[in-house]
This record gives C-alpha cells, sequence and structure tokens, in this order.
C-alpha cells in the first residue's frame, strides 16, 4: 500500500517507548557480560551478586524491552498504517506512565536484594511484594494500547465495510488479542497467588495451580514478541529492499495460525514437572509441532519477496538476485539475519517441543542457547533494525551512520552465534544452566573449558554492537541533515488484494477457536488442582 | 483471495514435515514408550522426616523383591541427600525424589534421569542407564566403575550452583 495521510502521528509517544526500552536494553546487555565473565570464573562477584543480575537482565529482556518497544511500534505502524490518529492520545501517555512506573519499582526491588527470584518467578520463593506489583503495573500499562489497537481495527472495519484491513495492523491487532489471551494466565497468578503470599495474606501456594498457570502464558508471549518482527518482515523490508510483498493473504493466514496455535501448547515448558499426567503432555507436544507452521509459510514468503526485490534491482540467475539486493540498507539486512537464524533457532526449539528428547536437554545450557538465539537473533535483531528505519521519520533527522548500523546488526549477528553455538554444546554436555559458578569434579567441568573463549568473543561482541546502536540512535537526534521521507510506507502485495474472506479480515471466529482450544488444553491441567488433595508449599526467601 | 502456485506448494511441503514430525514423536511416545517423568503422587514436604518413605535411614539404595533397583533421594537447599550413591547399569531403576523445601531439579548426566523436583509431590523416573552412555561423560574408577555428577538444574536460591552429588555407575 502506498503511503497514506498521516494526520497528528503519535510520533513523540513512539520514541519515548522505544527510549525507555532501548535504554534498559543496553543495561541488560551490560549485566548479560558480566553473568557471562562471572560464570566462567573470569571475574569474581558472589553467588548472590550473579543470581540479581540475572534477575534484572531477564526482567529487562523479556518483559521491558519487548513491551516497550511492541507498544510503540504498535502505535506507530497502527497510525500510519490505518492513517487514522490515535483516539485516546492521553490514554495512551497514562499506560507509558504505569509502565514506566512499574518497571521502576520492579527494578528498585531487584535493586534492594530482597527480590532475587529471576523472571520466571519459581514459586514457592516469594520476592519482596513490590516485585510483583512493578511486574503487574507493566502489563497492566500495556492494556490501553492493547484496547485502542483492536477498537481502531473494529472502527476501521465499519467504516470501510468489504474492504481488507491493511496487513501492518492485521497483524498488529494479531498480537494485540493474542497478548490479552497470554496475560489471563500470569496476571491471576500474580493477582491471587504470589501478591497474596508476599504481602502474608495467604501462608501457602499450590504449586501445581502456579506452574500451570505460568505455562499457560510462558508459550504465547513468545509470539507476542514474534509478531511485531514478523509484521516488519512482511511490510516493512520488501518495501525497503524495493519490492514487493510476495503474498498479502499467506500473511494473514499466518497471523491467524500464530494467534490460534501459540496458546495451547504451553504444557511443553513443564514436560519434566510430575504433576501433570503424560497424556496431557503429549498433546500439547503435537500442538508445539503446529506453531512451526506459520513460521515455515514466513521463511518461504519473505524469501519469494526478497527475491522479487532482487530481480526487479537486476539480478539474474539462481542466486543473482541475492548480490543486487540492498546490502547497505540496514533493515533489510536486519530482516535477512533475522530470517537466516529462525533456522537454526527453531531447529532447536523443535529438539525441546519433543516429547521424548526434552527431558536430556531440558534446564541444560541448551535451553538459554535456544532462547537467545531465537529471542535475541530473530526478534531483538528485527527490533533493532526497525529502529534505524523509523528513528529518521520520528525525528525528521537523517540516520547518523547507515555503514555503523550494517555494521552493527552484522556484528550482533556473528555475536550471537558466538554466544548460543558453546552454549549448545556444553548443553549437550549436561552443563546446568543459571549457576553462578561451576563447583564439580574438575574432570566434569574440564570437559566445558574449550567452550569458554568463543562465548565471551560473543558475548563482547554483543555487547560492542547494542553499544553502537545506542549511540546511532542518539547522535541521529543532533544530526544536522534533515529527512526528506518521512512519511512511512508499506510494502504493495504482488497482487492487489480487493476483497479477503471475512475469515482473513477479522478475529471473531478465531476468538472463539482460541476460547474452544484452551478449554481442552487446560480445563484439566488447571482444574485438577481444585480437587485433588494437595500439600500447599511454604513460601521461601531466596537465601 | 490468490494464493500463487509455488506458495501452495510449500504450504503442503511444510504440513507434510509437520506432519511427519508430530508422528516420529507420536511414535516416540506410543511405539517406543519413551515419556517424561509424569507422577501425580501428592507428598507433604514439610514432613517427608516423618515419613516411612523419605525417612533419612530409608535414603539411598534398595533392591526391590521384584529386582528392581529403588533409589531414593531427597533435595533441600543445597543439598542432594545420599549426595554420593551407588546404580548398576544396564538394569530397571526407579528413582525417586520429593523436596523438602522449594523448587529445584534432579538430571543425572549421561542418563535419561532428568526430572523437575516440586515440593508437595514425588517426582519418579523409570529407566535403564547404559554404561556405554555414562562413561563418555563421567570420570572413571580403577574400579571400573563410572562416576557422574548429579545436578540441581533448576534455580533453588542464591547457592543453586553448590547443589551437586554423585552417582557411581558399576557395568553390570
Amino acid at each position: 500500500m502506498s503511503a497514506v495521510a498521516q494526520p497528528e502521528r503519535p510520533d513523540r509517544l513512539a520514541l519515548a517507548h522505544l527510549w525507555v526500552g532501548f535504554a534498559l536494553f543496553l543495561v541488560a546487555s551490560l549485566l548479560g557480560l558480566y553473568q557471562l565473565l562471572e560464570r566462567n570464573g573470569l571475574v569474581a562477584t558472589s553467588a548472590a551478586t550473579y543470581y540479581q543480575s540475572m534477575t534484572l537482565h531477564g526482567v529487562v529482556m523479556a518483559f521491558v524491552l519487548t513491551t516497550f518497544f511492541i507498544v510503540g511500534y504498535g502505535y506507530f505502524v497502527t497510525v500510519t498504517s490505518l492513517g487514522r490518529p490515535i483516539p485516546w492520545r492521553r490514554l495512551a501517555w497514562l499506560g507509558f506512565a504505569v509502565m514506566l512506573a512499574g518497571t521502576l519499582v520492579a527494578a528498585g526491588a531487584i535493586a534492594s536484594g530482597t527480590s532475587t527470584v529471576l523472571y520466571t518467578f519459581y514459586p514457592p520463593m516469594v520476592a519482596h511484594w513490590s516485585f510483583y506489583a512493578g511486574a503487574a503495573l507493566l502489563l497492566v500499562g500495556s492494556l490501553p494500547w492493547t484496547v485502542t489497537t483492536i477498537a481502531m481495527t473494529v472502527r476501521w472495519k465499519r467504516e470501510n465495510p468489504g474492504r481488507p484491513i491493511p496487513l501492518p495492523q492485521f497483524g498488529m491487532t494479531a498480537c494485540a488479542i493474542l497478548w490479552s489471551w497470554t496475560l489471563v494466565g500470569v496476571v491471576i497468578e500474580v493477582v491471587f497467588q504470589m501478591l497474596p503470599l508476599a504481602l502474608g495474606l495467604i501462608e501457602t501456594i499450590d504449586l501445581g495451580l502456579a506452574r500451570a498457570l505460568f505455562a499457560w502464558t510462558l508459550h504465547p508471549i513468545v509470539y507476542f514478541w514474534l509478531i511485531p518482527a514478523y509484521v516488519a518482515l512482511y511490510t516493512i523490508v520488501p518495501k525497503a529492499a524495493g519490492g514487493y510483498l510476495f503474498s498479502d493473504e499467506m500473511g494473514r493466514i499466518v497471523f491467524v495460525m500464530l494467534l490460534v496455535f501459540s496458546l495451547p501448547v504451553g504444557l511443553h515448558h513443564i514436560f519434566v514437572d510430575p504433576q501433570q499426567a503424560a497424556g496431557w503432555k503429549l498433546m500439547h507436544a503435537f500442538g508445539t509441532f503446529l506453531v512451526a507452521l506459520p513460521t515455515l509459510l514466513t521463511g518461504f514468503t519473505v524469501a519469494a519477496s526478497l527475491e522479487t526485490a532482487g530481480r526487479l534491482r537486476g539480478g539474474r540467475g539462481l542466486f543473482g538476485w541475492i548480490r543486487k539486493l540492498p546490502w547497505g540498507e540496514p533493515v533489510v539486512v536486519g530482516g535477512i539475519l533475522a530470517a537466516i537464524l529462525l533456522l537454526p533457532g527453531g531447529f532447536g526449539g523443535l529438539i525441546n517441543a519433543s516429547y521424548a528428547m526434552d527431558t536430556m536437554v531440558h534446564n541444560t545450557m541448551w535451553v538459554p542457547a535456544h532462547f537467545h538465539l531465537i529471542f535475541g537473533g530473530s526478534v531483538v535483531i528485527v527490533y533493532l533494525a526497525c529502529a534505524y528505519h523509523l528513528w529518521p521519520k520520528l525525528t525528521g533527522r537523517r540516520l547518523r551512520s547507515r555503514g555503523m548500523a550494517v555494521a552493527q546488526l552484522w556484528l550482533w549477528f556473528v555475536g550471537i552465534l558466538a554466544l548460543t553455538i558453546p552454549w549448545h554444546v556444553v548443553g549437550l554436555l549436561w552443563m546446568p544452566r543459571r549457576t553462578a559458578y561451576s563447583p564439580y569434579d574438575p574432570e566434569i567441568v574440564a570437559r566445558w573449558a574449550s567452550y569458554t573463549t568463543p562465548m565471551i568473543v560473543g558475548g563482547l561482541l554483543m555487547v560492542v554492537s547494542a553499544v553502537l546502536f545506542l549511540l546511532n540512535l542518539l547522535l541521529t537526534h543532533w544530526n544536522r541533515a534533515a529527512e526528506p521521507d518521512r512519511a512511512m510506507s508499506y510494502a504493495d502485495p504482488l497482487e492487489p488484494v480487493v476483497t479477503v474472506p471475512g475469515l482473513l479480515n477479522g478475529f471473531a471466529v478465531w476468538n472463539w477457536l482460541v476460547l474452544v482450544l484452551m478449554l481442552i488444553a487446560f480445563a484439566y491441567p488447571i482444574g485438577q488442582f481444585f480437587f485433588i488433595d494437595v500439600h500447599e508449599a511454604l513460601p521461601w526467601g531466596a537465601k | 483471495m490468490h494464493i500463487h502456485p509455488l506458495e501452495r506448494r510449500w504450504a503442503w511441503i511444510a504440513t507434510l514435515m509437520v506432519v511427519v514430525m508430530i508422528v516420529i514423536v507420536a511414535w516416540t511416545a506410543v511405539g517406543m514408550k519413551i515419556h517424561p517423568p509424569s507422577n501425580v503422587e501428592p507428598i507433604d514436604s514439610t514432613q517427608l522426616h516423618r515419613t516411612d518413605e523419605f525417612a533419612e535411614d530409608n535414603l539411598g539404595v534398595q533392591r526391590a523383591a521384584d529386582g528392581t533397583v529403588v533409589a531414593r533421594l531427597v533435595m533441600a537447599r543445597y543439598m542432594v541427600r545420599p549426595s554420593e550413591i551407588t546404580l548398576p547399569a544396564g538394569v530397571p531403576i526407579v528413582v525417586r525424589v520429593a523436596s523438602a523445601d522449594v523448587l529445584h531439579g534432579l538430571h543425572v548426566a549421561g542418563t535419561n534421569i532428568g526430572t523437575q523436583v516440586v515440593p508437595g509431590y514425588v517426582s519418579q523416573v523409570r529407566t535403564t542407564i547404559h554404561f556405554a552412555d555414562v562413561a563418555k561423560i563421567g570420570i572413571a574408577n580403577p574400579d571400573g566403575s563410572v562416576t557422574v555428577p548429579i545436578y540441581c538444574n533448576e534455580y533453588c536460591g542464591l547457592g543453586h550452583q553448590s547443589m551437586w552429588g554423585r552417582i557411581k555407575v558399576t557395568r553390570q
């Protein structure tokens, strides 16, 4: 679709969200490097400091960076793809303030050393109540975005009967709906279990229930992070590469599949828990493989879109079009690198999802290797690449250095591989994850030693890359050269889309399907704890 | 609606790939009978020492009447009790483990012994240790046995890394 009229664009709102996310991203990157050095014995602090750092690293990367990026980017994409202003601007700023307050409260709790429970909570360990309150505020603060995104889609459809919702907004609406479903599990856990326990209002906690509720959230949250990246791959990258989107309809099918398939599969996070029967685990395993389908489809459509661009730019032959792609365009480079890393990242995920094989790798270094590769390599790299694309449009200043931006993305790509390939290997050599150091028998530790150097090089490259990223954004604000093209436009499909079936132009039916699937997938795994006679667990601090 | 013929073909290939993977996983479960360690068996984790099964003098390795080897362990911050046990390779074994406090994870290098240890439940793993597998990863002893580490593999507090033990695996 070509550039639409862009009345009252929420540029400052988007910038505020993105800056908070990226500034804390830098802090969390530095913490990551410290943890790498600490657990490999190159700096000696204390185990308490290590786990405290890991808690902050996880909370910032998984909850703060993602939520702030998605909300800021989401408002911008919605307004620019629909050509409508945000109806409730004050509410949006209120949401931002609540998210920021929540982040500061939770960070304060972690910094005080009272809340070293990691970002996955792990009851019956209990943090200071302000840790959960902060986390809850961060989540609640994102709700104005959720409501606004869905409401704007509904209103647009009413005003444009029969016309297809622009694909970027279709994707972001799927994301907002997915987020609403995702939050249900963790919000119930925090409000009815963790907060009352931390405040001393209840004395014990039903762990089977808490773990099932967290599992509800833990898989779809990953797709909440991923959908905005896919929106960029479908609608921003092909345009920036000078081509067309290969198929608008396939994009819609993919976003629907991500919404429907990613929710009823969370038990794969607790495959080796005793308190869930094997049959339910097997069912969730099958569902998990279905989630691979939209990603396989996306790989094809994105590659085909890029090929179209490469050929339009004069590329010939089977692979000649690859050379002709704009390798100096940051958002294109980031998109391609993300798609490449999706292959090994997705492969590792399929191993984890394998009902029988998971036990071998569960909670070894293989697991952080997998999610750093897929999160850092396929999600965050697209966030960074999008920032390069959006900053000139948001600030009206030219990007300070496109060369540095491209180099930064390549550094990140090399760094994440250098970090996670050794992690996968030591995971297969049974190294447990989340240990401050390795006090085991020296012969055992020696088997991991040769992998230390590459992972530290990888971590260093990633930190250098993160610094270059922030520097480039910061200097862009003071760049004297004005950006001539502030209009945001998205890729046109190869074949214009005049009408799409109702099923691919709304989510009502899909929401009902999600409800049915969630009832099938979770009614018993959650409901059983209200019937079986369990001994609830007592709360413990992290010490 | 237009889906390009190439894209349609790829969609079928992708679907087929997913179906093949699901069939393989179903085969490992139903055909090969490999299951993750499910065992919905509640226990009062605060009273382990007062139960017959997990009282201290009953922990360790015992041979049941039917010849099965049963190992009973308690995990508590930040130790595995008993911290060293001996298990034979090549025979069916059952590992039963309970937590006395918070969430732990039991993982034994070179074996299929891996389970979360959730307070309130007894975790149980049935398996057979293959000597060649533990020999690859473990420490060879002068008597021909191999020692492999037991790890707590779930963050359980500030001393988590110190929570580990050893299993001596003897050749059957």
